[in-house]
C-alpha cells in the first residue's frame, strides 16, 4: 500500500511530489501518458509571473508571489533554465491608466516587490521596439522566464532520484474508497494508498468528482500561441503583457529562455479536454493583437504554432486540500495561469497539508540538487571542450538547428525518467525545436531512440501510443510478383 | 589549423567547387561536411533526371554525387566528415571557422578565404501557419525522402501532398511506387511551383490529382494524422468558405518551398538578398566580406543541379584567383536591379573590371508569363531583349551578358545601373 | 473506332497542350502542338511509352539497409508496377557497387535493374 498517490506528472504533480520526496514516504505517480509534462503543462507561456494579477486574499495571489521567490533559487538547485527578464503591462490609452494604476494597487497589496509605472519616455527607454500607441506601463522587475519543460522534468526526476515511483502510460480509470485509503483502478491494475493526490489537470474534476459530493467543474479553456524563430527573439527583452480592456484580456509577446518569441495565448472555453488543436481564427488572431504591443513583429519567422489548454474552474481560483466528505484525497484542482510559476510553493502547501494528515519524518538523505542535461548551444568554449573530452559524442552534432549533439540526446535517454519518444527527447534537449522543426534531426533520432531502447524505429513515437513515426517498409503494400 | 580555402558543405556545390578551385592551383583546402557522406540531399534523390546539361546523360541523383565523389578523390582533396561548422567569424581579412567534429574535437581553422555551401532546409509546418492538431504523420517532403530511399522506411499508406513544388511531386511517384496511396496534390497557386515533366511523370502517370489554388486548412487526428481538409482559395489565397473538403489520411507531406540555409553568413554579419533568402554578390559570387564566396543552395535555391555545379564551379575559380592575387580589387559595382516581373538576380551588381569575357545572370520571375520577352538594359540602352513564349516562376532563367558590352556602354557614360525586366 | 486523347507536351517548359484523334489505332490529326517536337512526343507516348523506373533493394548486413536501383533503359509505361513487383523479395548482400546488375532482362523487357549507389 502507498501512502500517497499523486494522479498526473504535470508541474503540480511533479512538484508536490518532489515536495513529497523530502518525507519517509511511499509516493508513487500515476501518469497516463508516456511522460512527464504531456499536458497543460507543456504548452503555455512559460512564464513566471510576478504576481500583480491575482485577487488578492487568494490562493492563486500568495502562491504566485511565493512562486515567484522561489523560482530563481530552484532554478539554481535543479538546473533548469529561469531568467528573470522584468514584465511590462502596456496601457494604450489615457483613459484606461486608471485601470494600470489599479492593478499597481493590487500588485502592491499581492506583496509584489518593485513595481512601477512608466510613462512613454520611460517606456520607450526600457523597451525600445514597444509600440508607439503604449501610453504607459505596469514594470515588474520580478516577473521572469522559464522552460515549462525544464521545470517540471527537474522536478519529476529530483523526486524520482529521491525514492518516488513514476508510473507512465498508467491511466487512472476509477477511484474507490476503502478502509484507510483509496483504491485506483487504472488500466494496468489497481492500487491502493493511504492518500491520493488530485493534479490531473483538465481531468481533475472527474477525480474529485469521484470521491466527493461538492462538485466541481474544470472548464478546458483553449490558448493558441506562436513561436517565432531565435532570430526575433531580441525583438524584445521584457515579457509584454496589455492591459485588459473591454476589447479582451489581450495576449502577450515575451522571449523565451532560449531565445525564441512567443506570441499568445488566446482563450476559448472547449468541451473536449484533448482539443489541442489550433484554429485559423485563433492564430491570425494571437499575430493581430500581438502586433499591437510591438513595432515590427515579424509574423513571417513563425516556426511553430500550439495550443495548450488552461484547467479552469468555475470559481476562478486554485482548490487545494481536502474536500469536507473525503478526508486523505488532496486536491490540486482548477490549476490555471499563475499555475507554472505557483507550482514550487503550490508544492510546498500541499505537502506540508498532506503531512499534517498523515504525519512522517523527514529522510536524512535528501538529495537537493539535480544536474540537468549539458547544452553544448549554451556552453562556452571551454565547456565544450571539457564536454568533448569527456565523452566525444558531445562533439557530434544530430540537430543542426539548434545545436543538439549525439551526447546530450543519449544523455537524456538514459537519465532517471529518461526521454522513450521523439517529443520526450525534444523536450529534454531541443532537438527539432528550431527552425527546421525536425526536419533534418528527426530520422536521426528515431535511430537513436531505436537504438538505445533496443526497438525497431518503427516502434519509435512521437508521443503516446498510436503515433509512430513509421508505418512500414518500402513495398509493403505492393503484392510480390510470386505471389501472383 | 590554418588553411588557404575552407569550403563549407559538401553536397553537390561545394565538391565542384573544391574541384575548380584545386584544378586552379589550390593545394591548401578542404571540405566540411556535417553529413557522414559526401553528396548531400543527393543522395536522398534516387529518381533520374539529374545531369542532362553536364553529363549528356541522365542520371539518379547519388550517380550524379558519384562522379563529383570520384572527382574530388581523384583530385586528392581533403574532406572531413561529420563535421560541423559552429561559428563563422573574420578578423581583418582572416575568416575563423569553428569546426565541431567527434575524432578533433572544437578547434578553430583560420581560412585565407571561405565558400559557402551550405544548402538549403524545407519551408516546416509551422511556417506556413495550417492549423490543427500536432500529430504524427506530418513530415517535409525532403523527411519523407530520406526514410523512404535511405532507410526503406514508410512514413505512411495514405498521403495528401500539400505544395507542388518538385520534391512533393517526385514524392509523390516514390511513395505510390513503394505501395502507398496518395490522394492529391493541393497547391496554393494557381500554377505548380515544379517542373512540367514532373507533373506529368509523377502525377499523371499514377492518376494523382493535382489540385491548383487549393490549401490545408485543418488536420485531425491526435496521436496520428487521420485527415486533412483542403479548400480552395481566392486570389489573395483565403482560403474560400464553403469549399472545404476532409481527404481521409494518415500522413501529410508538405513541399512548400526551400530556405537557404544562412546561419553562418549571418553569423559573419554578410549582407542579404531578401528575396533569395541567401548572401549578396557580385559577379565573382563574393559576399560582401572579403574573400568570401557562396555558390549553389545556399546563394539562391536552384531547380536543376547541373546550374549548381556549373555556378560552384565558377566561386571555386573565383576562390583560387583570389587566393592567387589574380582576382582584380573591388572596383566600380554596377549594381543589378530586378524589376517589373523578376524577383531577383544572381549576381546582384557587376563590377566590368572583374567580369570574365562573358558573364552568366541567373534569375527567376515573380508570375506565369506568356508570349514576354525578357530585356537588360544598362545606361539607357537595350542590351539584351530575348522573346520567351513562357516564363514560369518555377523555372530559374539566366542570360548571358558579354563584357564587350558592357563596356561600350560604360564609355558611352558612367552607367548607374543594370536593369532586368520582363516586357509583356 | 475513332478516338480522341488529351496530352500535356513536357519536351519543353512551354507545356502545350495536345489533342491527337485516332481511329482504329492510327492518328489521324496532332493539333495543340507549337513545333515538331510536340507530335514527336505525342506520337511516343501513343504507340509505345516508356519510363526509367527507380526504386530501391534491401541489403542485408549492409551500412545501409537499402540500395537505390533504376533500370539501365526505358521500360514500357505499363510495365512499373510489374518492375516493382519483381523487386520486392530480393535480398542482396554487402558489398553493392555503383552499376551492379541486380535483375537481368526484368519483366521480359530486356532491360537491366541497376544498383545506383555504393553500400559496403
Amino acid at each position: 500500500m502507498y501512502d500517497v498517490i499523486v494522479i498526473g506528472a504535470g508541474v503540480c504533480g511533479c512538484a508536490i511530489a518532489r515536495e513529497l520526496s523530502r518525507y519517509r514516504l511511499r509516493t508513487a505517480v500515476l501518469e497516463r501518458a508516456s511522460d512527464v509534462c504531456e499536458g497543460t503543462s507543456k504548452a503555455n507561456s512559460g512564464v513566471a509571473h510576478a504576481g500583480f494579477d491575482a485577487e488578492p486574499g487568494s490562493l492563486k495571489a500568495r502562491l504566485n508571489v511565493e512562486g515567484s521567490r522561489m523560482m530563481e533559487a530552484l532554478s539554481k538547485e535543479l538546473d533548469f533554465p529561469y531568467k528573470r527578464n522584468g514584465s511590462l503591462v502596456l496601457c494604450f490609452a489615457e483613459k484606461d491608466i486608471p485601470a494600470l494604476q489599479r492593478l499597481y494597487d493590487r500588485g502592491q497589496r499581492n506583496g509584489v516587490e518593485g513595481l512601477r509605472i512608466l510613462n512613454r519616455e520611460q517606456l520607450k527607454k526600457t523597451e525600445p521596439n514597444i509600440s508607439d500607441s503604449a501610453v504607459a506601463a505596469l514594470y515588474a522587475p520580478t516577473g521572469g522566464i522559464v522552460c515549462p519543460f525544464g521545470l517540471t522534468i527537474a522536478l519529476a526526476e529530483n523526486a524520482a532520484v529521491n525514492g518516488v515511483e513514476f508510473m507512465l502510460e498508467t491511466k487512472v480509470e476509477e477511484i474507490q474508497r476503502m478502509e484507510g485509503g483509496y483504491r485506483l483502478l487504472t488500466d494496468r491494475g489497481s492500487f491502493e494508498t493511504k492518500t491520493v493526490v488530485n493534479a490531473a489537470g483538465v481531468y481533475a474534476d472527474r477525480f474529485h468528482n469521484m470521491v466527493s459530493e461538492e462538485k466541481i467543474h474544470i472548464i478546458p479553456r483553449k490558448g493558441e500561441y506562436c513561436l517565432m524563430d531565435k532570430k526575433a527573439g531580441g525583438l524584445v527583452s521584457h515579457t509584454i503583457f496589455q492591459l485588459p480592456t473591454a476589447y479582451g484580456k489581450g495576449v502577450l509577446v515575451t522571449p523565451t529562455v532560449h531565445g525564441n518569441l512567443l506570441a499568445g495565448p488566446t482563450a476559448a472555453d472547449v468541451e473536449d479536454p484533448e482539443a489541442l488543436n489550433t484554429t485559423g481564427e485563433g492564430l491570425a488572431d494571437v499575430l493581430r493583437r500581438a502586433a499591437l504591443s510591438v513595432e515590427g513583429l515579424p509574423v513571417r519567422q513563425v516556426i511553430t504554432s500550439f495550443a495548450g489548454l488552461r484547467a479552469h474552474e468555475e470559481g476562478n481560483d486554485f482548490i487545494l486540500g481536502q474536500p469536507k466528505d473525503a478526508p486523505g484525497f488532496f486536491d490540486a484542482a482548477g490549476i490555471e495561469s499563475p499555475g507554472l510559476t505557483c507550482a514550487p510553493a503550490l508544492g510546498r502547501y500541499l505537502a506540508e497539508m498532506l503531512i499534517g494528515y498523515l504525519p512522517a519524518g523527514k529522510k536524512e538523505n535528501f538529495v537537493t540538487e539535480r544536474k540537468g542535461i549539458p547544452n553544448m548551444a549554451m556552453a562556452s568554449a571551454e565547456e565544450k571542450k571539457r564536454l568533448i573530452a569527456s565523452d566525444p559524442l558531445y562533439a557530434n552534432v544530430v540537430c543542426r538547428c539548434e545545436l543538439v549533439t549525439e551526447g546530450e540526446i543519449l544523455n537524456a535517454i538514459r537519465r532517471p525518467l529518461g526521454a522513450v519518444t521523439l517529443d520526450g527527447v525534444k523536450r529534454r534537449t531541443r532537438a527539432g525545436m528550431g527552425r527546421c522543426q525536425a526536419g533534418f534531426c528527426s530520422p536521426r533520432v528515431v535511430e537513436i531512440l531505436a537504438r538505445e531502447l533496443g526497438k525497431d524505429p518503427g516502434q519509435i513515437r512521437k508521443n503516446e501510443a498510436g503515433s509512430e513515426f513509421l508505418t512500414g517498409h518500402d513495398k509493403d503494400g505492393i503484392r510480390e510478383a510470386k505471389e501472383r | 589549423m590554418k588553411k588557404d580555402l575552407v569550403i563549407i558543405g559538401g553536397g553537390p556545390a561545394g565538391l565542384a567547387a573544391a574541384a575548380a578551385a584545386r584544378e586552379a592551383g589550390v593545394e591548401d583546402l578542404v571540405v566540411l561536411e556535417r553529413d557522414q557522406r559526401l553528396g548531400g540531399i543527393l543522395n536522398q534523390c534516387i529518381h533520374n533526371g539529374f545531369g542532362l546539361h553536364t553529363f549528356k546523360e541522365e542520371l539518379t541523383g547519388p550517380e550524379y554525387a558519384g562522379r563529383y565523389i570520384e572527382k574530388a578523390a581523384a583530385l586528392g582533396i581533403s574532406c572531413r566528415l561529420n563535421t560541423m561548422v559552429v561559428d563563422l567569424a573574420a578578423e581583418g581579412s582572416v575568416k575563423k571557422v569553428t569546426v565541431m567534429n567527434r575524432e578533433e574535437g572544437l578547434y578553430e581553422i583560420r581560412a585565407r578565404a571561405v565558400i559557402l555551401a551550405m544548402g538549403c532546409r524545407e519551408r516546416p509546418r509551422g511556417a506556413l501557419n495550417i492549423p490543427g492538431y500536432r500529430p504524427a504523420g506530418i513530415y517535409t517532403a525532403g523527411t519523407a525522402q530520406r526514410y523512404v530511399n535511405m532507410e526503406g522506411r514508410m512514413p505512411g499508406r495514405e498521403v495528401v501532398v500539400l505544395g507542388s513544388g518538385d520534391i512533393g511531386l517526385i514524392m509523390a511517384r516514390r511513395m505510390t511506387l513503394e505501395g502507398a496511396k496518395v490522394k492529391l496534390v493541393a497547391e496554393l497557386m494557381p500554377y505548380s511551383g515544379g517542373l512540367k515533366r514532373n507533373i506529368v511523370q509523377c502525377l499523371d502517370d499514377f492518376g494523382i490529382p493535382l489540385k491548383l489554388s487549393h490549401t490545408v486548412v485543418d488536420i485531425k487526428g491526435k496521436e496520428r494524422v487521420e485527415s486533412v481538409t483542403v479548400a480552395q482559395v481566392d486570389e489573395d489565397s483565403k482560403p474560400i468558405p464553403g469549399t472545404e473538403e476532409e481527404v481521409a489520411c494518415d500522413t501529410l507531406l508538405l513541399s512548400c518551398g526551400l530556405i537557404p540555409e544562412n546561419e553562418l553568413s549571418e553569423s559573419l554579419g554578410t549582407a542579404m538578398n531578401p528575396a533569395t533568402g541567401g548572401p549578396l554578390v557580385d559577379e565573382s559570387l563574393e559576399t560582401d566580406r572579403e574573400g568570401v564566396f557562396a555558390c549553389g543552395n545556399v546563394l539562391h535555391v536552384h531547380d536543376l543541379v547541373d546550374y549548381v555545379s556549373e555556378e560552384a564551379a565558377s566561386a571555386g575559380r573565383n576562390a583560387a584567383a583570389y587566393l592567387q592575387g589574380r582576382l582584380a580589387e573591388k572596383g566600380r559595382e554596377i549594381p543589378i536591379r530586378a524589376e517589373n516581373g523578376v524577383r531577383y538576380t544572381v549576381p546582384a551588381s557587376i563590377d566590368i573590371g572583374r567580369m570574365g569575357e562573358t558573364q552568366t545572370v541567373r534569375f527567376r520571375v515573380s508570375g506565369m508569363f506568356r508570349d514576354a520577352a525578357v530585356e537588360v538594359a544598362c545606361g539607357g540602352q537595350v542590351l539584351k531583349h530575348i522573346d520567351r513564349r513562357v516564363l514560369a516562376p518555377g523555372e530559374m532563367e539566366q542570360i548571358i551578358l558579354k563584357k564587350s558590352e558592357l563596356e561600350k556602354t560604360a564609355q558611352a557614360g558612367d552607367p548607374k545601373e543594370i536593369s532586368v525586366c520582363v516586357r509583356t | 473506332m475513332a478516338d480522341k486523347k488529351e496530352f500535356v507536351c513536357i519536351r519543353c517548359p512551354l507545356g502545350c497542350g495536345i489533342t491527337v484523334e485516332t481511329s482504329d489505332g492510327e492518328i489521324k490529326s496532332i493539333t495543340g502542338n507549337t513545333c515538331p517536337r510536340g507530335a514527336d512526343y505525342v506520337t511516343g507516348e501513343l504507340t509505345d511509352p516508356r519510363r526509367t523506373v527507380t526504386s530501391l533493394v534491401r541489403v542485408r548486413g549492409g551500412e545501409m539497409p537499402v540500395v537505390s536501383v533504376k533500370t539501365a533503359a526505358d521500360i514500357p509505361k505499363d510495365k512499373i508496377f510489374d518492375c516493382i513487383r519483381e523487386l520486392k523479395g530480393i535480398e542482396l548482400s554487402p558489398p553493392v557497387h555503383m552499376g551492379d546488375v541486380i535483375l537481368e532482362d526484368v519483366c521480359g523487357t530486356g532491360v537491366n535493374v541497376v544498383a545506383t549507389a555504393d553500400v559496403r
